[in-house]
């Protein structure tokens, strides 16, 4: 299929890794992937912090930069971006666009998906071919969960995968308490929620919490990164993406330094 | 145009306004959820016994030739020397019982009901799946307040008066006679969520199913 | 689309004259639906309360697997959600009609309907109504609308008792607290406290009442019998009042609830102008909905309907007082009216992740948790000039839709959340808030000057210990530094890996192996004709390493 990778701001900028992942992982699985170059952001963080006219132009970039018809699906690692493009997108489209935006927004939103529906749903696949041999737990965020109704779909690529020690995560859909600007403005009820989620991912005794967000993981991370865990954070794609012949290496804590600086 | 008037007017026009700023969309009333539903009577019985119990109500099955005993002995049970009736509570069903009985009537003042050992009376209908038994004030049944104040509540309930589920309990109902649902004892939770049977209502409840009746 | 739907027409459609004007909320400075600070000050506090915490932690867990339970035996629990959704919308739709049936039901069954525009008018009409009675003491059921319009407190100046016969009301009287959950509101006190409260506070209490639950609730029993056989006026709330036959219903558990509606020679009943249904067999949807999300239980142990006045039976006096305070107000609202369905059952309250760390008090009104996020600021308002910590409660949510999911009606909490959050951004007006949501937006939406950001962003590594993290942020980020790290922005965007020579070769070799799968997965599949994989594998050569970097870094 030809694929529209939509990286998400935050992939982009700042997990470029992930965004690496989800590419390579497409393109191994056959698919054609293309990266409309005109790509920022989705507008998420506006909508949901209460801004809906200053979105506009996101909102209308995302529409064209992926309404070419010859996109069969847009595809990005990240649940709560793809959830912003297919439930807020129409809401700002039909409050402060015209008839053409609404159209745009319409056309795109039915091909939207997030990286772990796009493949089990659209693509047919749960085994990856995917190798990596670490004790994983798995949080869904909240987005993936209840907006999208991801469901069990990214547990089935995890236990297809090669040699790993998948764990359960207590209170598994317990929010991290990330939510964008709530962990600004709210910052320390965040950091109660972050707290308990904490404790249950180092419980498991995981090498790896992963997720199908960079947000939330930056969020479970910057956490467990200050409280000198021995959990790291990985997305969801770049262990669908490591494979015997290129493998995922974890670092250990001296790489991690020299990872982090390189 | 003038200000409404009164409270009613104002609200009204209040209502009106805001209708008209956001206008309604029309909904059809989806009514999926399971109505009209029959069980075998064992099975109706077994399943009204089971969520009884759950709700710690006390449970006696027996025939209806046999009311008038299980009714004595459970009174007998309790210790209750004393009990309240409503005013066409069939006569046969106590004949075995040989305590005090009062008949109720509306000019008893309720605190006199606080000095009863206990109450019988018969039921409306009764939901098996949720373990409910409705009182509608029937004479069989009383007013309101009979089955309330004394700490022991003996209800008969009839094999043909029990419907599986709330939809077809509710169908039975006279809406508006004074309806009282009960399921099992009165209870809370309101200390850490924990349940307490026995509040403020009977603190026993004895449920004697007819099974033939 | 018939042109009489057109906005010019609408107003033409009502019999009312003269343009429509936007309802008022509850006045403010009035009753209780509005904290004294905002959420997260409120937070600060009790966020720090340990004992609350655990209790609060305690008690969510419990009443949700209770609830997870007792919903998920009914196979037709959805479709009992969309019946149960779909009335409510059916009733805003059909309010003012159906709140005159109900006048009229009850009026004919021997009962005084009375209208309060907001809670001051209402505490007037039940404090009337209560000395005409000749009573100076009244006995209360756990009602929300009397808590949010301030009814106990009107009385007591007025020199009326009211006494709360709710055990956890009861509780948070005797201790002059405030409630703190919908449905148990004193969720934040444990069993040893109360036996404190009840031991300092009920008059010939035994001093050495223990902390067992069973023994407390048989304390406030033991306190209260007197309290309902003698005293003669009640004040209830109301869960529904059917507009088809004026019959009005309360839901309850301890009896408390039976004693007042039976016992009394009058009843007051005081009930919003949104807790009408229709139909009395709408009953069949609601008594299963609301006692499996609320308490958890397949059924309350308790519920009792009237109709009007029953000669010998119950009270002689009865009057319905129909509260607005800020209701038509939401329901001039298409989206928010939706919070106006609530069945007030607190299911959301128990599954929040926010609630449960910060506690009821934090919101600072009568209707705490998601519900009361959305609810209070619609009834009340979020008085933009007067700084409203009412402002703050549609931030006080992650979005997470555990509410949504929870909610017996369907209210779309999170949408709500974030449509107030914007109402409130267009009150507001400038802000440096949104200065920098125009910069970000304005930045975000040219590409080109994106890529230069992206860059600029690289700068900040500085920030960053040597280790690559990030661990002090300025204000107003410095709450999320406080406890987490932030990882230093990498030096090459994912555009840039992309454009590079490494990225162009690593995406090369993926597509080969995927040319070398599908090779493998179409000989398997045999001849069909020209496949998926087969345009893809076409595609794949010509894209993943063309236009890809073509016009990046133009």
């Amino acid at each position: 299929m030809r694929v529209g990778l939509f990286a998400t701001c935050l992939g982009d900028t700042l997990f470029p890794d992930a965004v690496k992942a989800t590419a390579v992982l497409l393109a191994r699985l056959g698919h054609d992937v293309v990266f409309p170059p005109g790509q920022t952001c989705c507008g998420q963080m506006h909508v949901n912090t209460g801004y809906q006219r200053e979105p506009v132009p996101l909102v209308r970039g995302f529409a064209e930069q992926f309404g070419d018809p010859s996109i069969e699906a847009v595809v990005m690692p990240s649940g709560s971006c793809a959830g912003s493009v297919r439930h807020q997108h129409g809401i700002v489209a039909e409050r402060y666009g015209d008839a053409a935006l609404r159209a745009g927004v319409a056309a795109v939103r039915t091909k939207t998906y997030e990286l772990s529906e796009f493949l089990v749903d659209v693509a047919g696949t749960t085994d990856v071919g995917a190798y990596f041999p670490h004790r994983v737990t798995y949080h869904p965020t909240c987005h993936s969960l209840r907006m999208l109704r991801v469901g069990e779909k990214p547990l089935r690529l995890l236990r297809a995968v090669e040699a790993i020690d998948l764990v359960e995560l207590p209170e598994a859909d317990a929010c991290c308490g990330f939510g964008g600007t709530f962990a600004v403005k709210n910052a320390e009820t965040s950091a109660a929620m972050l707290a308990d989620k904490m404790r249950h991912v180092t419980g498991t005794g995981a090498d790896v919490c992963t997720a199908g967000d960079s947000s939330c993981l930056m969020h479970i991370g910057g956490g467990l990164s200050r409280i000198e865990a021995g959990t790291r954070t990985l997305h969801l794609a770049q262990i669908l993406a490591s494979t015997r012949t290129h493998p995922y290496v974890l670092p250990d804590d001296t790489d991690q330094l020299e990872a982090a600086t390189r | 145009m003038t200000a409404p008037t009164t409270a009613r007017e104002a609200i009204l026009a209040r209502i009106r306004d805001a209708q008209a700023l956001a206008p309604a969309e029309e909904v059809t009333i989806p009514r999926a959820y399971r109505t009209g539903r029959t069980l075998p009577t064992d099975e109706l019985l077994e399943l009204l016994t089971d969520r009884l119990v759950d709700y710690k109500a006390e449970v006696h099955a027996c025939p209806a030739a046999d009311t008038a005993q299980v009714l004595a002995a459970v009174l007998r049970d309790h210790g209750a020397r004393r009990i309240g009736v409503p005013p066409s509570l069939d006569p046969s069903w106590l004949t075995a019982y040989d305590g005090e009985v009062r008949r109720d009537s509306a000019d008893v003042p309720a605190p006199e009901l606080d000095a009863l050992d206990g109450v019988v009376t018969a039921s409306a209908v009764t939901c098996a799946e949720t373990g409910t038994i409705f009182l509608d004030a029937s004479p069989d049944q009383g007013r309101r307040a009979l089955t309330l104040v004394p700490d022991l509540h003996v209800c008969v309930v009839d094999r043909s008066t029990v419907e599986a589920g709330v939809p077809e309990t509710v169908a039975r109902l006279a809406p508006t006679r004074p309806t009282t649902l009960i399921s099992g004892p009165s209870a809370t939770s309101d200390i850490e969520l924990e349940r307490v049977e026995g509040v403020h209502g009977p603190r026993t409840l004895v449920v004697v199913i007819r099974t033939d009746a | 689309m018939s042109p009489r739907t057109s906005q010019a027409d609408a107003p033409a459609r009502t019999t009312y004259l003269g343009m429509p004007t936007v309802p008022p909320r509850s006045p403010y400075g009035t009753g209780n639906l509005r904290g004294d600070r905002k959420f997260p000050r409120a937070a600060h506090d009790e966020l720090r309360n340990d004992q609350l915490r655990r209790n609060l932690g305690k008690a969510t867990h419990t009443i949700r697997a209770k609830r997870l339970a007792v919903t998920g035996e009914l196979p037709d629990w959805e479709a009992l959600r969309d019946a149960g959704s779909a009335i409510k919308t059916d009733t805003m739709n059909r309010l003012p009609e159906l709140l005159e049936q109900l006048e009229a039901k009850v009026t004919e069954a021997g009962g005084t309907v009375h209208w309060a525009r907001d809670g001051a008018e209402a505490n007037d009409i039940v404090t009337r109504l209560v000395q005409q009675t000749g009573s100076d003491e009244v006995i209360k059921v756990k009602s929300m609308a009397t808590q949010e319009i301030g009814l106990n407190e009107h009385l007591a100046e007025q020199g009326i008792k009211a006494h709360e016969t709710d055990l956890a009301e009861l509780i948070v009287q005797l201790a002059d607290d405030k409630p703190s959950h919908i449905l148990v509101p004193a969720i934040h006190r444990n069993r040893d406290e109360i036996r404190e409260i009840f031991r300092d506070r009920i008059p010939g209490v035994d001093p050495d009442l223990d902390s067992v639950p069973a023994h407390l609730a048989a304390a406030a029993r033991a306190y209260l019998r007197e309290k309902f056989l003698t005293t003669p006026v009640a004040v209830s709330g109301a869960n529904f009042g059917i507009a088809e036959t004026g019959t009005l219903s309360v839901v309850e558990s301890e009896g408390n609830g039976r004693m007042c509606l039976t016992l009394p020679d009058t009843l007051i009943t005081v009930m919003g102008i949104e807790k009408i249904l229709p139909r009395f067999a709408d009953l069949e949807v609601f008594l299963q909905l609301l006692p499996r999300s609320s308490t958890g239980e397949r059924m309350n142990p308790y519920t009792s309907m009237w109709t009007g006045v029953t000669p010998g039976d119950g009270p002689q006096n009865f009057h319905l007082v129909l509260l607005d305070n800020g209701r038509t107000a939401a329901l001039a609202d298409k989206i928010g009216r939706q919070a106006l369905n609530c069945i007030r059952c607190s299911a959301c309250l128990n599954v929040c992740p926010v609630y449960e760390r910060a506690g009821g008090h934090a919101y600072g009104s009568t209707y705490p948790g998601p519900i009361g996020a959305v609810l209070t600021p619609q009834l009340a308002g979020m008085d933009v000039s007067s700084d409203d910590p009412n402002s703050s409660l549609p931030y006080a949510s992650t979005l997470c839709g555990a509410c949504y999911d929870a909610c017996p009606v369907k209210i779309d909490i999170p949408s709500l959340l974030v449509e107030l959050r914007h109402q409130h951004t267009e009150a507001a007006g400038t802000t440096a808030e949104q200065l920098a949501m125009k910069a970000a937006a304005a930045v975000m939406g040219r590409p080109g000057v994106y890529r230069a950001a992206q860059k600029a962003s690289g700068l900040g590594r500085a920030l960053a210990g040597r280790d690559g993290r990030i661990s002090h942020l300025p204000p107003p980020f410095n709450g999320w530094s406080d406890t987490r790290d932030t990882p230093a922005p990498p030096k090459q965007t994912f555009r840039a890996w992309l454009a590079s020579e490494e990225g162009a070769k690593t995406m090369r070799a993926a597509a080969k192996e995927g040319r070398e799968a599908l090779r493998t997965t179409t000989a398997e599949e045999g001849a069909r004709g020209r496949s998926a994989g087969a345009h893809a594998e076409d595609a794949a050569g010509s894209r993943a390493d063309g236009d890809v970097h073509d016009e990046e870094e133009q």
